[in-house]
């Protein structure tokens, strides 16, 4: 095992590499001088010059290059333009965030698509089969800020159920302690229950969203996956062996099922974290990814190639930690698979 | 059985999940009365002014955050909603001032503090100053201004006396002296959170306020939220009402409305004009809109080259604006129309200019000027503003078309916008532009004069404009500077260089409960002011 994941490390290396130097150029090829951004709109071609200046943009390219490896090595990812604040600080204290909606949402996804999954396979064309068809269509179809704003609309601006779309709190509570980062641990360790309640009634909407999106696929894998192995031999075999359907089902053919929906899982989660940008704008949501997008439109170069080397790594950690459950869920897949 | 339900299906989930939200509503409903809710679309990204590339939020914060000397009076505007007064410089941190020819003396309160409790002295204003004249960028361009230039210029005479040696004569110093920049640092605060490296504290003020502004930081988590309290010792004018102040960042348009309506937070700026249009007319909100002082949207043509080099070409091009459908369709007629004027009449800026939709004419004109088979161009936009911008253009495009001018709309991104208005290439575009002290010949200086500065976004050179500018900059006589402000407004229409369409409006939307707004010429809010019933 512990070889697996050392191999996996050092094979995540180039890529990394490779990362690095892309961003660099690419965040410098786009369209667009941070210099006459930041001057403001009262600058004269000399205001823009000085901080141009200031910020290292008049030299040449490969020196900021050397600047910036030297930088990195240092963990120093440079300082965004637009909130004023080092970079690392900002991914420390966002990451979570957006981690804390995500892992929710996919908890919520899983939770109603896995059974839904299964149960659609088993009941090939009954009504819960076209429910799961209803469901993964309207998730797939369904624009993730599109169903942001429904929601909000239907439950927060003509209901009144849901908090107001602010962020991670209400205005009228502090943050707990920063422990892990995930408000909802946070305030329980700090045992605040009143906050965990607070913090959880924000999570729901934006939650609710992204697991609406991730549903389909989880859905569609399980049911097709659990199809596949549903009409193989061993089940047959077990059948006519007459063991009970309950056992059939969840001992025999849903382990064997799993495993292409933990790959899915893999998958969906990267989706989740693109699709996060756009329910973070739609919830005020302090994550990276509207930190991501908003760095991009004012071309604040530090901010966008710290999110992206952090998605680099988060991916390669992710990798790993799929091959490694591979291994934990069927036996059968060898270390060099 | 609710798990049951919150596990069959997605709506259930959230269904189930806003039960739950709506159990803790009721538990939030206090203590609103002394707090303000703002919302915004952008958050500062520093609280110091001065600081490299802070932003329009940022002085927001720095001019809550800490006293200038003067400040400006108040004034009654046309529909009767509080107005910055240009004319009336009143005292913050200066009790008096005594103005002489060549300097200016400031008494400083005895009794102002800053948040620390250390007392502000002159020298906490000359260290102020010579910093906003020596670190560079906006906050020393801003000072040149006013002729505001060299830290020699600032005297410390005692601990409460400072004097401001004037360079030449200029109308703009002393207004200069009331906008955001002349902030009055802690200096003795600043110093010890300097380095060798950084003498100013640039970096730790940015992150820090060490003013002694009506309001102090109370946590602040940059690109979320920033709160202020109220600085109960505050002695540069009456107590303000609002002891807290949460600002939020909501970047999302649509939800700050929602938030403004469901009434949970108390007052927004930036939201599109439809929006504002909509809720001025429920009436469930105060909405207000005050013209922005001395700004103009208007459509540029790029006069060094054809086929707008050609005054004819141009004058059809303004022929041809569909004035009115932008107002109705674009603005839902939240600014004031610069089009259908009587001509020059007085010397008021912004007036109309004497241009209509007339189409017949506008195709006369193309052929006097040889293009009877009408030309190819393109028309660009600022992609960062684009709920204005992409409807107008649209209108303008299928409008020109009827006169034979067929035009590629580019939509430029927000980043890339600045760089390109520099490049002086574009043939066709709309912009604003507005200047923060507001005299006609402050405009024409930066929009119009032959110094090429980047406003002057259509490269327009000419002797005779730049010798009614030059002589209205410099006039005492009014009746000579009245003469020179409509001279070079008259030259400006004839020759429509730039083709102005509308004065824009600052729009604000908050409760009914919330009185004491005032625009002011920053345009950011100033809590001072406010109250909450």
């Amino acid at each position: 095992m512990l070889q697996l994941i050392a191999q996996r490390l050092t094979a995540a290396v180039p890529g990394v590499l490779g990362v690095i130097v892309v961003t660099f150029l690419l965040s410098r090829a786009l369209p667009g001088d941070p210099a006459a951004y930041f001057a403001g709109p009262a600058a004269t071609p000399q205001a823009i010059e000085e901080i141009r200046q200031k910020l290292g943009l008049d030299r040449p390219m490969w020196e900021q290059f050397i600047d910036y490896i030297g930088d990195l090595v240092r963990g120093d990812l440079g300082n965004s333009l637009t909130t004023g604040q080092p970079v690392m600080q900002e991914l420390v204290t966002r990451l979570p965030a957006s981690a804390e909606l995500t892992l929710l949402a996919l908890v919520v996804a899983v939770l109603v698509a896995v059974p839904l999954g299964v149960l659609a396979a088993v009941k090939q064309g009954s009504w819960i089969d076209h429910l799961s068809r209803v469901v993964t269509t309207a998730g797939v179809s369904l624009p993730t800020f599109f169903t942001g704003l429904l929601l909000v609309y239907v439950f927060y601006y003509k209901l009144g159920w849901a908090p107001p779309p602010l962020g991670r709190l209400d205005i009228y509570f502090s943050p707990p302690d920063h422990v892990t980062g995930f408000y909802l641990i946070d305030s329980l360790i700090a045992r605040d229950l009143e906050l965990f309640v607070a913090a959880l009634g924000q999570l729901i909407l934006p939650a609710s969203t992204l697991a609406v999106f991730a549903l389909a696929p989880l859905a569609r894998m399980t049911r097709a996956s659990m199809l596949a192995v549903l009409s193989s031999d061993f089940i047959r075999t077990a059948k006519a062996g007459g063991l009970r359907s309950h056992t059939v089902v969840v001992t025999y053919a849903f382990r064997n099922a799993v495993l292409p929906v933990v790959t899915t899982l893999g998958m969906v989660f990267s989706f989740l974290l693109g699709a996060n940008v756009l329910v973070e704008k739609v919830f005020s949501w302090p994550g990276i990814g509207s930190y991501a997008i908003e760095s991009l439109i004012a071309s604040d170069y530090a901010p966008v190639q710290g999110f992206v080397m952090t998605m680099a790594l988060l991916y390669v950690f992710l990798n790993l930690l799929i091959d490694v459950l591979y291994g934990v869920i069927d036996p059968r897949v060898g270390i060099d698979a | 059985m609710k798990r049951r339900e919150f596990l069959a299906s997605g709506a259930a989930v959230a269904a189930g999940g806003a039960a739950i939200a709506a159990g803790i509503r009721p538990a939030k409903a206090q203590g609103r009365s002394d707090v303000l809710l703002t919302i915004s679309e952008n958050h500062p990204n520093s609280l110091d002014i001065h600081g490299v590339g802070a932003n329009r939020p940022a002085y927001e914060a720095s001019w809550n955050l800490y006293d200038r000397l003067m400040t400006f009076g108040v004034k009654k505007d046309a529909n009767g909603n509080d107005h910055y007064d240009y004319s009336a410089l009143k005292p913050e941190l200066a009790e008096e001032w005594d103005l002489g020819p060549n300097s200016v003396t400031f008494k400083l309160r005895k009794d102002a503090k800053f948040h620390d409790g250390t007392p502000v002295t002159a020298k906490d204003v000359k260290w102020s100053f010579d910093r906003a004249v020596t670190v560079g960028g906006f906050p020393t361009f801003q000072m040149k201004a006013g002729s505001l230039e060299k830290p020699e210029q600032f005297v410390v005479v005692d601990d409460h006396t400072f004097r401001v040696d004037f360079l030449r004569a200029d109308k703009l110093t002393m207004p200069d002296l009331a906008v955001p920049v002349p902030a009055v640092f802690n200096s003795g605060l600043a110093k010890k959170n300097a380095t060798d490296a950084d003498p100013w504290a640039m970096e730790w003020l940015k992150n820090n306020a060490a003013g002694g502004g009506a309001y102090k930081v109370e946590r602040w988590a940059p690109g979320q939220e920033l709160i202020f309290a109220r600085f109960d010792d505050w002695k540069s004018g009456p107590l303000p009402k609002i002891r807290r102040v949460v600002w939020r960042q909501v970047p999302s348009a649509g939800n700050r409305r929602a938030l403004l309506e469901r009434g949970d937070a108390d007052i927004s700026f930036d939201l599109p004009n439809k929006d504002f249009a909509e809720l001025a007319a429920a009436k469930s909100l105060t909405v207000i809109g005050t013209p922005v002082e001395n700004a103009l949207q208007y459509v540029g043509l790029n006069v060094t080259k054809p086929p707008f080099d050609n005054i004819k070409v141009r004058q059809a091009v303004a022929y041809a604006i569909p004035y009115q459908q932008i107002m109705d369709a674009v603005m839902f007629g939240r600014g004031i129309p610069m089009f259908g004027g009587k001509g020059v009449t007085d010397a008021s800026w912004p007036q109309p200019a004497p241009y209509v939709t007339d189409i017949n004419k506008a195709k006369q004109l193309m052929a006097e000027a040889g293009y009877p088979n009408g030309l190819e161009t393109t028309l660009s936009f600022d992609l960062g503003l684009a709920g204005v911008n992409e409807p107008m253009c649209v209108l303008i495009q299928e409008s020109l078309a009827q006169i034979g001018i067929k035009t590629t709309i580019a939509k430029v991104p927000g980043a890339n916008w600045r760089n390109e208005l520099l490049k002086k290439q574009m043939p066709l575009y709309t912009n604003t532009f507005g200047g923060w002290l507001n005299f006609p010949d402050y405009f024409f200086f930066w929009a119009y004069h032959s110094q090429n500065a980047v406003f002057n976004t259509m490269s327009y050179q000419d002797k005779a404009m730049d010798a009614l500018i030059d002589a209205a900059r410099f006039e005492t006589d009014k009746a000579k500077y009245e003469a020179a402000v409509q001279g070079f407004i008259k030259k400006a229409w004839d020759e429509v260089p730039r083709i102005p369409l509308y004065q824009p409006y600052l729009n604000v939307a908050m409760q009914k409960n919330i009185t004491g707004y005032r625009y002011w010429f920053h345009r950011q809010l100033d809590y001072r002011q406010l109250a909450k019933a």
